[in-house]
Formats: C-alpha cells, sequence, structure tokens
C-alpha cells in the first residue's frame, strides 16, 4: 500500500483530479442544459414525450459504443469525452426534472396564476422549490453515473483513473486495477452525500424548524 | 351601491371545447357589493363561467366587462392581481410561511415591507387568528385556519371582488358555517363584490344577495335567496332547491290571516260578569277575549280572576288591558317561536284599525311546524292536533 502510494502516488492524484474535473463539467453541462429543458418540456407537453423519448434512446447506447462514435465527430482526447458523459447525464435529470414539475400539485399552480403571477414567477417562486428534491435526486443519480462511467474516458484518450484500471488490465497489475478503482468509488459516494446536503440546503422549508426542535426534545 | 356600470358583466359568453359545450350562453351582471352564487349541478359550468372573469379561460365568444372596460384590454397577469381568487383546495404554497402567503399579491405589486406587514397583521386580526400564526408553515394550521388564510389573501392587495370556487367544500360543517359567517361578515363589513360557486343550496341562500341557477351551461333562473325561494322558476330549480326547503319558505311568507280560526269566543266590555262566566262554562275556556260593541279588541278575562272578584258586576271592571297581539299580515315566521316558547295557548289577531279577527292557536302553529319538520304528513298532523289543548280556546 505504502509503496504502491510512493511510486504512483503523484499520478493517483493527478488521474483523481482529471476524473474529478470530466465528471463535473458533465454533470455540470448536463444540469445547465436538462433543468431549463425539463421545466421548459412542462410548458409543451406534447414535445415533452418526443425529447423525452429521443433522451432516453441515447441513454441505451452502450457507453463505449457511445464513446466510440465520438472519436469520428470530434477526435479523441477530453472534449468527446465530456461530451459523451454529458449526454448520458441529461436523461436522469431531464426526467426528474420533468417529473418533479408535474408532480407539483396543478392547484398550486393554478392558484399561483390565478394570483396575478407570471409563468416565471410560479417556475421560480412556487414550482422549483416544491420539485427540488425530485430534481436533486436526478442529479445525484447522474453524478453517480458520470463519475463511474467516466473511467472509460481512458479509452479514448480522455485520461482519469481509468488509465490505471486499463494499464492494470493489460499489464495483468491488480494493484493498479484497484488503485483506480477506490477512488472512482470514493469519488461516487462523496458526491452523492455532498450533493444531498446541497438538497437539503435547497429544499425550503415547510415546517417551522423551532417547532421541530421542540418536538425533539 | 347604486353605481349604474356593474363591477361585471357577461355578455353572451359561450365556452366550447371541441364539441363539448361548458357554457352555452351566459348573461350576468354583477353590480358593486354584489354577493353572487352560481349554483348548479357538477359539470353545468360554473366554474368555466368564474374562471372566464379573471382570464384564467378565454371564453369560445362574447366579452366579460370589469367596470365597464373589457376584460380583453387588460394584461391578464395585472387583471388577476386586482382579483381575489380562492379555490377549494386552499391552495396556500407550502413552503410559504403565512406571512409570505398572505403578502404574496402585494409581493408582487412590490408594496414596501412595513406596509405588508402591517397588512398581514391587520386582516389575520380580521379573522381571529393570533400574529404569531404569521411565522408559521400552511402545513402546521388546521383546515379551517388554513382556508381563513386563504381568503384573506384573496383581499390582501384590496381587491375590490374576490371569486370563490366551492371554497369550503371540503371543510367540516361546524368549520363550514363558521367561515360562511366569516365571509359574509367581510364582505359586509368591506363592500367586496363576490362571486362564489357552490353546489350547496344551504350554502347559497344564506350568503348570496343573487342566486345564479346554472344547468347545461346555461343560467336557468338568477333571483335573490327570497324570489328564489317563493317563485322558482321551474322544477329544475325546485328539485335543486328541494322539497324541505320550499315548505320552509312556504312558513316564511305565511301570514296570522292565513292560519287564524275566524270566530274566536269574545264578549263585550258591558257585559255582566255572570254572561262571562256562564260563557266561558258553555265552551270550555278558561279566558275570553273582550271588546267593545264595534268589536274592536280591549282586552281578556281570565278564570281565576272571575272567582277572586266575585263582587264587581261588569267585564270591563276586571279584564286584562295588557295582551300580546299580532295583525293580520304579521308573518308568523315573525312571531311563531314567541307565541310557542312563552306558552301562550293562542294569540288575538287584529287588523290594522284594532278590530278582532281571529286567533292563532299553538295547535295550529305546531301544525305548521311540524310540516316544516317532517314535510307535513297527515299521520302527524292528527296527532299534533289531539296533544295539545289550544284548541279549546273557544
Ligand atoms: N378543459 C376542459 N376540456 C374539456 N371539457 C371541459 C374542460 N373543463 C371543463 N369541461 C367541461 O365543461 C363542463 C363544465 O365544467 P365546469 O365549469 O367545471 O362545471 P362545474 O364547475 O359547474 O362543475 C363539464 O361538462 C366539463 O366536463
Ligand atoms: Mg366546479
Amino acid at each position: 500500500m505504502i509503496a504502491f502510494l510512493n511510486q504512483y502516488g503523484w499520478q493517483l492524484l493527478q488521474k483523481t483530479w482529471e476524473q474529478l474535473y470530466i465528471s463535473a463539467i458533465s454533470l455540470f453541462l448536463g444540469m445547465v442544459v436538462a433543468v431549463p429543458l425539463g421545466i421548459f418540456l412542462t410548458r409543451t407537453p406534447r414535445t415533452a414525450k418526443i425529447v423525452i423519448g429521443i433522451a432516453g434512446m441515447l441513454q441505451t447506447i452502450p457507453s463505449l459504443a457511445l464513446l466510440a462514435l465520438m472519436i469520428p465527430i470530434l477526435g479523441i482526447g477530453k472534449v468527446p469525452s465530456i461530451v459523451a458523459l454529458f449526454i448520458y447525464s441529461l436523461l436522469p435529470i431531464l426526467r426528474n426534472t420533468y417529473l418533479g414539475m408535474e408532480s407539483v400539485d396543478p392547484v398550486l399552480k393554478d392558484s399561483a396564476k390565478g394570483m396575478g403571477m407570471t409563468s416565471f414567477q410560479s417556475i421560480t417562486q412556487v414550482e422549483v422549490p416544491l420539485a427540488i428534491p425530485v430534481i436533486m435526486a436526478g442529479i445525484r443519480l447522474s453524478a453517480v453515473y458520470v463519475i463511474s462511467w467516466a473511467t472509460l474516458a481512458a479509452f479514448i484518450g480522455g485520461g482519469g483513473l481509468g488509465d490505471f484500471i486499463f494499464d492494470g488490465l493489460n499489464l495483468f497489475q491488480p494493484d493498479l486495477i484497484i488503485g483506480g478503482t477506490i477512488p472512482v468509488t470514493i469519488m461516487a459516494v462523496l458526491a452523492d452525500y455532498l450533493l444531498g446536503l446541497l438538497e437539503k440546503k435547497l429544499t425550503p422549508l415547510q415546517q417551522d424548524s423551532r417547532d421541530s426542535e421542540e418536538a425533539d426534545k | 351601491m347604486e353605481k349604474t356600470t356593474p363591477m361585471v358583466e357577461f355578455k353572451d359568453i359561450a365556452k366550447i371545447y371541441h364539441n363539448n359545450t361548458a357554457v352555452e350562453k351566459v348573461n350576468l351582471k354583477v353590480n358593486h357589493g354584489d354577493f353572487v352564487c352560481l349554483i348548479g349541478t357538477s359539470g353545468s359550468g360554473k366554474t368555466t363561467t368564474m374562471r372566464m372573469i379573471n382570464r384564467m379561460l378565454e371564453p369560445t365568444s362574447g366579452e366579460v366587462f370589469l367596470n365597464g372596460k373589457n376584460i380583453k384590454e387588460f394584461d391578464p397577469v395585472k387583471l388577476r392581481r386586482k382579483i381575489g381568487y380562492v379555490i377549494q383546495n386552499i391552495g396556500l404554497i407550502p413552503h410559504m410561511t403565512i406571512y409570505e402567503n398572505i403578502t404574496l399579491v402585494p409581493k408582487l405589486l412590490k408594496w414596501p415591507e412595513e406596509k405588508k406587514r402591517e397588512q398581514a397583521k391587520k386582516l389575520i386580526r380580521l379573522v381571529e387568528l393570533p400574529t404569531d400564526f404569521l411565522d408559521r408553515y400552511p402545513g402546521e394550521l388546521s383546515g379551517g385556519q388554513q382556508q381563513r388564510i386563504g381568503v384573506i389573501r384573496a383581499l390582501a392587495a384590496e381587491q375590490d371582488i374576490i371569486l370563490m370556487d366551492e371554497p369550503f367544500g371540503a371543510l367540516d360543517p361546524i368549520t363550514r358555517e363558521s367561515l360562511q359567517d366569516l365571509v359574509k361578515d367581510l364582505q359586509e363589513k368591506l363592500g367586496k363584490t363576490v362571486v362564489f360557486v357552490t353546489h350547496d343550496m344551504d350554502e347559497a341562500l344564506k350568503l348570496a344577495t343573487k342566486v345564479v341557477v346554472m344547468d347545461h351551461g346555461n343560467i336557468i333562473q338568477q333571483a335573490s335567496p327570497t324570489e328564489l325561494l317563493n317563485h322558482p322558476a321551474n322544477d329544475f330549480v325546485k328539485k335543486l332547491i328541494g322539497e324541505e326547503r320550499l315548505i320552509q319558505a312556504r312558513a316564511d311568507i305565511t301570514t296570522a290571516q292565513q292560519i287564524m280560526l275566524k270566530d274566536p269566543v269574545s264578549i263585550t266590555l258591558g257585559q255582566p260578569l255572570k254572561s262571562a262566566v256562564s260563557l266561558m262554562r258553555k265552551r270550555r275556556v278558561d279566558t275570553l277575549l273582550v271588546t267593545d260593541d264595534d268589536g274592536y279588541l280591549k282586552g281578556y278575562l281570565d278564570l281565576a280572576d272571575l272567582n277572586k272578584y266575585n263582587r264587581v258586576t261588569s267585564v270591563s271592571d276586571i279584564m286584562i288591558t295588557r295582551l300580546f297581539k299580532i295583525y293580520t299580515d304579521t308573518l308568523i315566521r315573525n312571531s311563531a317561536e314567541r307565541i310557542l316558547k312563552q306558552g301562550l295557548r293562542y294569540v288575538p289577531v287584529i287588523d290594522h284599525q284594532g278590530k278582532l279577527c281571529g286567533i292563532v292557536t299553538r295547535s295550529s302553529l305546531v301544525d305548521m311546524v311540524y310540516d316544516i319538520i317532517w314535510g307535513g304528513s297527515e299521520a302527524e298532523k292528527d296527532e299534533s292536533a289531539d296533544s295539545t289543548q289550544g284548541g279549546e280556546v273557544q
């Protein structure tokens, strides 16, 4: 273990960082595209079916195949990796955003509109706050997917911890495989945990916190 | 109240979905200060009609005017901020505090903070809830309390007109009644105009100044509650009102003249006491009405007094002049309770000149009350007549 770290420590750190930022950029792009798109789709139910259908189809393309498909289009390296992972991250976020927005009680939407909120105000002040838990569940799911699949980026020269694992496979060195896998797992678990904290923070209260503290005593 | 332009006016409004007609042809005026109840069976187009006022729905044809101005000329969002809106499921936003809920429209209108705070406090006191509720969330309040907030939320931006769609349908009867009282009270006190959808006739009759009966997308009748009860336009309206309420309504317009007995036992002032006693014995009564020679009611004699004063000779010497009497056109509704509660066995009925015309007996009143409660079955009528002594007065 110590020996392994002595030999590969620096490299491991570097690759972990690569893995992290490939995943983070992909997830970030996924969120930036899928959340607004999901919200927009709730306003056009007919388009929604089509778009979610297409996103679902993209999801079924085997991940290696999708990465391979990137090569003729974008060549090799980090950019095609990020694009492929971004495509993967879309569906869970899109679907959950859509479902979360749809699950908001229509009575509340009607009430918000009837009182004179604009569509934008209703979305930002009523619907999104109520849909946060569902949207965040989608983002957490995407985060875990993206982090583990980012390992495959190595396959098209995207770098990351996949380099360790593929090297390990090629050179029959199990310690390289394990050394590459453990950080991925830790990263995925950690990301899920941190996003969970974020979710709690973003989800608006529906109960007076003082009261619940009192109830705890 | 007597402004010439109505608050809301519907002109030939229709709303058609594909081939489903929700509203066929509605012409309706809602005047300032009116409390209009739209009532009808489910699917008759009440909600659709109401929602065309704040442009939650656009009519297929026809025009709606608000204070004489076509509502198409308003920006829908701005229009809605001027119109209070309360729905059945309350619709308080669960992640906003009561304060934020109440001041939702004022916030949209960008009121300054202190003004919002003041308004929220004023309103919450108006519905008799403690001000520290302002910091709570809707989920921490009971259904009735939540709907109180729902009601004041619709008033918060000083809207002159409030739309309510079966707002109390989901509440238990006691809470519902207290909220009805509250809304009626607020409406009268603050001079608001209300358009209220309900399928509960009691609610409509209690609250409305104008009841609008709808069926299959058309208005069948629009009338004040009294007018509706006394002159239902057709069998549909009658059925909607219900037999029971119609009988009750009949009681409400029955006058003393209609149920009085026409030849009461009476004696004139100048008669000797002896004849009074023999008349009482003959007719087996213990009191006797006294009139003058022209038939004007003067007082009455009580058998108990006759025994005490056997030295006096004339009826006028011992008659009691203070007595409860009603006029021929007195509504029974207004005096029945007094007669029944005070245990009077009958009351004399006089015309406006003071002439004795008849008496209303306790038994005839009891008959009427039975009618109201049990729908006037014959068996019960007979029983009630047997069980009272009022009939023996004459
Ligand atoms: N969006 C809609 N599409 C099609 N039909 C509708 C729609 N909304 C209402 N309707 C129909 O219009 C009629 C009147 O509905 P509504 O105004 O809600 O009735 P009410 O409030 O009196 O119960 C009903 O037959 C209903 O099915
Ligand atoms: Mg309705």
